[in-house]
């Protein structure tokens, strides 16, 4: 067990007596009572609680909480609140993006990854960097189109 | 495990006569009572559907429950349409066993057509209620009165505001259906896509799941399902996981395997050691696999009928007859998020939340697990990861009851691995569609048979005759399994969409019910509804081509239903279909319809496809649908279901199928059951034509059997052969192809 200060969303964030080896998923959503990173397969196979570590999208059921430790992490907490949306977050609602939204938080939390790196990505370019990400009500093309919006609002 | 208790026991205790009085008048030799609409029949009283407050909102009761369809927004839009209140004020409780009416499941596409019309009566009668108490109030005739969002206003201006009314208008009163529902005309919400009110919390992290229910003292929890569906537990080193940091309990109940631990990384490695340590007897229980599930299916003991049968002696005999046989596999719901529940046991009293879609049956069968009274059981719905039908929602309920009776009264949470999900959600049953069909000189179909076997697709909570949650029968004192429902058409299973709504002069379908599940099944999206439109409208197209006709023609020369021809001209005309073009080899469209269970929405759908002939690989690359519900009330919420229905149709028809030997299922994870990606999703277009004043039509399963059909068809058109076991599988296409 031990005690470890992640940087979440741009706070330092104290969690203690954790296991080194816990998947990171489990720090946020129990420790934290962070909401958006879910868990789907605990296998890094359907994208559900990706975050961002260092802006890189990352599958935090994967991660070690003490590998985290050492980056920047940011969850969909972290890019804007209802009162304050993020352009990928109001771009996601107006496009009615979702029929569950379980897969949202990692379709659009590797948006966000895809936009920082490439502000305006091409319609294949959004499918290859959400591809991996599972979304089982098939809310794919909704997906892509508010990709397309937010990356419109963002320019 | 207690007796299920006959009508006259009820009777015969206090406390069930109310339920006994309110769902049956009649038999206690009173006048049967008005038919009232919609869900309103069995949940009469006024107060049970809404309750405004001094406080400037509207607070509807919902039996059926959000699962990512949207119900909840359009519930809302009828009731501010029939109340005249902005959309803002009404808020809405889906699913409470202690607040809310009884609405069975929130299945079957049937939420709209029941809650909704329900709400829509109470709400235009709560409406008159009101505006009699504000007449009274400033002494004018109601019939003067005009209302702007909650506010009643009497000529020259004085006027009293529904929240101002709490006290004079009396809502709790048996519904009596009077009054009637505005025209479409008036309505200001119902019609429009207003954004789902859901939305928003989903997309900024805010508590919006059962996952994200958090109470105090909370610990966490994992079951140990048995590796296989036959196996019993010998042995397991029980005190080794009580040692292990952070776990609170092992629970042992015969087969039944379970751990409670503080943190929840802590639970999911004691279920590891458990996993580990536990020696099963496992035994072969499933069926063969590949063409051997079909000849075993069709081999099982049957339950045997006639689903529907019309002859005519002045049809002409068949001048050439086509036979052929299409087959489904088991396949999952596979929801991305693993089923999930909190219990808590307070006093002998249990209180569960659950994304169960029927919190009333699921309270019913927990009730009789645990021998205790249905009162003594209090089921909360909390929303999920969408469901698509029966998953492992109601059983993770059970597994969570059970974990939680060792943990002194401290809420447990316990969600299912991938693999519990996998290996232990009930299933999609496996079925066999055997067409035989007839065409005259004309190339007029004059003989059609059907014949369908299945397992059963109704094994949810709620039977009279036992308990249908999957712990209970592992428990050193089973709870008996009921016997397998086999509800009758319209609401039917294996043979629901088995009747052709073509116009065909004879005709006979019929049905083979397998009751001994060889794999646990129950009801995925459309039950049988995919399976039989997927045979029904591929073998359309076979004898259209054997009549040597189009196939939107010959769909079109056989119905006599103008909605549905309507659909079917809406899509080929949007899609730009060219009458008997033929595909060239790798290209290629097919069109299929299904007017869903027969009675709800109609569906037409054309897709296109392009076949990868080296690899096999089918892509759809295009999918139009048009799209007849009646009245709409969201139009996005219909594209989004009609949308999400052939994309995941797509899914299930080219990939989907559970894999397992004789003894285990070997489908764990998403590599042993791959679903379909974006680079694979086919663009689509939907088309909707509304009819206001008809009455609302079901529409969230309308698409998925029109879409397995229309890219079986596509296929066929591509490449001049016929594709007809599900799924198509690249092996299975470049097999066709050789």
């Amino acid at each position: 067990m031990a005690d470890f200060t992640l940087r979440v969303n741009g706070a330092a964030r104290r969690v203690s007596s954790v296991a080194p080896d816990t998947p990171l998923l489990y720090v946020l959503r129990n420790d934290l009572e962070l909401n958006g990173p879910k868990f789907g397969c605990g296998l890094a196979q359907c994208g559900a609680c990706t975050v961002l570590i260092d802006g890189k999208s990352v599958r935090s059921c994967s991660v070690a909480v003490s590998a985290a430790a050492t980056g920047a992490i940011t969850t969909l907490e972290g890019l804007g609140t209802i009162e304050k949306l993020h352009p990928l977050q109001r771009a996601f609602i107006e496009e009615q993006a979702c029929q569950c939204g379980y897969c949202s938080n990692g379709m659009i939390m590797a948006a966000k990854a895809l936009l920082d790196g490439k502000p305006r990505p091409s319609e294949r370019e959004i499918k290859e960097a959400l591809n991996d990400h599972l979304c089982r009500c098939a809310s794919h093309n909704r997906i892509v189109r508010a990709v397309q919006r937010a990356a419109k609002e963002m320019a | 495990m207690k007796p299920s208790l006959s009508r006259r026991d009820f009777l015969k205790t206090g406390s069930a006569l109310v339920i006994a009085f309110s769902l049956a008048p009649d038999a206690l030799g009173q006048a049967k009572p008005a038919l009232l609409p919609g869900s309103l029949n069995n949940n009469r009283m006024l107060d049970s559907w809404l309750r405004v407050d001094a406080d400037g909102t509207v607070t509807i009761f919902s039996g059926k429950i959000e699962l990512g369809q949207g119900i909840g927004t359009a519930l809302a839009q009828i009731a501010a349409d029939e109340l005249d209140v902005d959309l803002k004020r009404i808020k809405i409780v889906h699913g409470d066993t202690a607040l809310t009416p009884n609405e069975g499941q929130t299945a079957g596409s049937q939420s709209v057509e029941q809650s909704g019309t329900a709400l829509r009566f109470a709400c235009a009668e709560a409406r008159g209620i009101l505006l009699n108490a504000a007449a009274a109030k400033l002494g004018v005739a109601a019939g003067a009165l005009t209302v702007n969002d909650g506010t009643c206003v009497a000529p020259g201006g004085k006027s009293a505001a529904y929240w101002d009314l709490v006290g004079d208008a009396n809502l709790k009163r048996e519904a009596q259906a009077s009054v009637k529902p505005k025209p479409a005309s008036e309505h200001r919400w119902v019609g429009k896509s207003v954004l789902r009110r859901d939305i928003p919390k989903k997309m900024t992290g805010g508590a919006a799941y059962v996952q994200d229910v958090r109470l105090p003292g909370m610990v966490f929890g994992r079951v140990v399902r048995p590796p296989s569906p036959g196996a019993r537990l010998v042995s397991f080193d029980e005190a080794a996981v009580k040692r292990m940091p952070g776990v609170i309990a092992v629970v042992r109940d015969g087969d039944f395997l379970g751990v409670a631990a503080e943190r929840e990384e802590q639970a999911i490695k004691a279920r590891e050691a458990l996993k580990k340590s536990a020696r099963w007897k496992e035994s072969a229980s499933l069926p063969p696999s590949g063409d051997g599930l079909y000849e075993h299916l069709m081999k099982s003991r049957s339950v045997d009928s006639v689903v529907s049968e019309k002859t005519s002696a002045s049809a002409a005999a068949p001048a050439k007859t086509l036979n052929a046989t299409y087959t489904r596999p088991f396949q999952v719901h596979g929801s991305i998020g693993p089923s999930c529940a909190v219990a808590q046991w307070r006093e002998g009293k249990l209180t569960v939340w659950t994304h169960s879609q029927g919190v009333f049956p699921l309270r019913g069968d927990l009730a009789k697990a645990f021998a205790i009274e249905p009162a003594n059981v209090h089921c909360i719905h909390a929303e999920s990861a969408g469901c698509y039908g029966h998953n492992g929602a109601d059983d993770v309920a059970l597994d969570a009851a059970l974990v939680a009776r060792a943990t002194s009264g401290r809420p447990v949470k316990l969600q299912w691995m991938r693999d519990d999900e996998f290996q232990w959600e009930p299933y999609g049953s496996a079925m066999v569609m055997k067409l035989s069909g007839g065409i005259d000189a004309q190339g007029n179909v004059v003989g059609w048979t059907h014949e369908v076997w299945s397992h059963p697709h109704n094994n949810r909570p709620g039977a009279p005759d036992g308990v249908n949650l999957l712990a209970s029968w592992h428990l050193e004192k089973p709870s008996k399994a009921p016997t397998p429902a086999d509800p009758p058409l319209p609401t039917g299973g294996g043979e629901r969409n088995s009747i052709p709504l073509y116009d065909f002069p004879n005709q006979k379908v019929v049905k083979h019910f397998v009751p001994e599940m060889s794999m646990r099944t129950s009801a995925l999206r459309t039950l049988g509804g995919y399976s039989n439109v997927f045979a029904l409208e591929s073998f359309i197209d076979e004898l259209a081509l054997a009549a040597g006709a189009d196939p939107v023609e010959f769909r079109l020369r056989h119905l006599k239903d103008a909605r549905a021809k309507a659909v079917i001209e809406a899509a080929a005309q949007r899609a730009g279909w060219q009458p008997n073009a033929k595909g060239d080899g790798v290209r290629g469209r097919g069109v299929a319809f299904a007017k869903y269970k027969n009675l709800a929405c109609y569906v037409a759908v054309v897709a296109d496809v392009e076949i990868d002939r080296a690899s096999g690989k089918v892509r759809v690359t295009r999918a139009v649908s048009a799209v007849d519900a009646g009245q709409i009330v969201n139009p996005d919420g219909v594209v989004n279901q009609i949308e999400g229905g052939i994309i995941q149709s797509a899914s299930w028809t080219l990939l989907e199928a559970v894999r397992y030997d004789r003894t285990r299922v070997t489908t764990l994870s998403w590599a042993d059951y791959p679903i379909i990606h974006f680079g694979d999703v086919p663009q689509v277009e939907v088309v909707l034509i509304n009819r206001p004043e008809e009455r609302f039509l079901g529409v969230g399963e309308g698409s998925q059997g029109p879409a397995a059909a229309a890219i079986a068809n596509a296929i066929a058109n591509a490449t001049g052969k016929r594709l007809r076991a599900l799924p198509f599988t690249p092996e299975r296409v470049k097999q066709a192809l050789a």
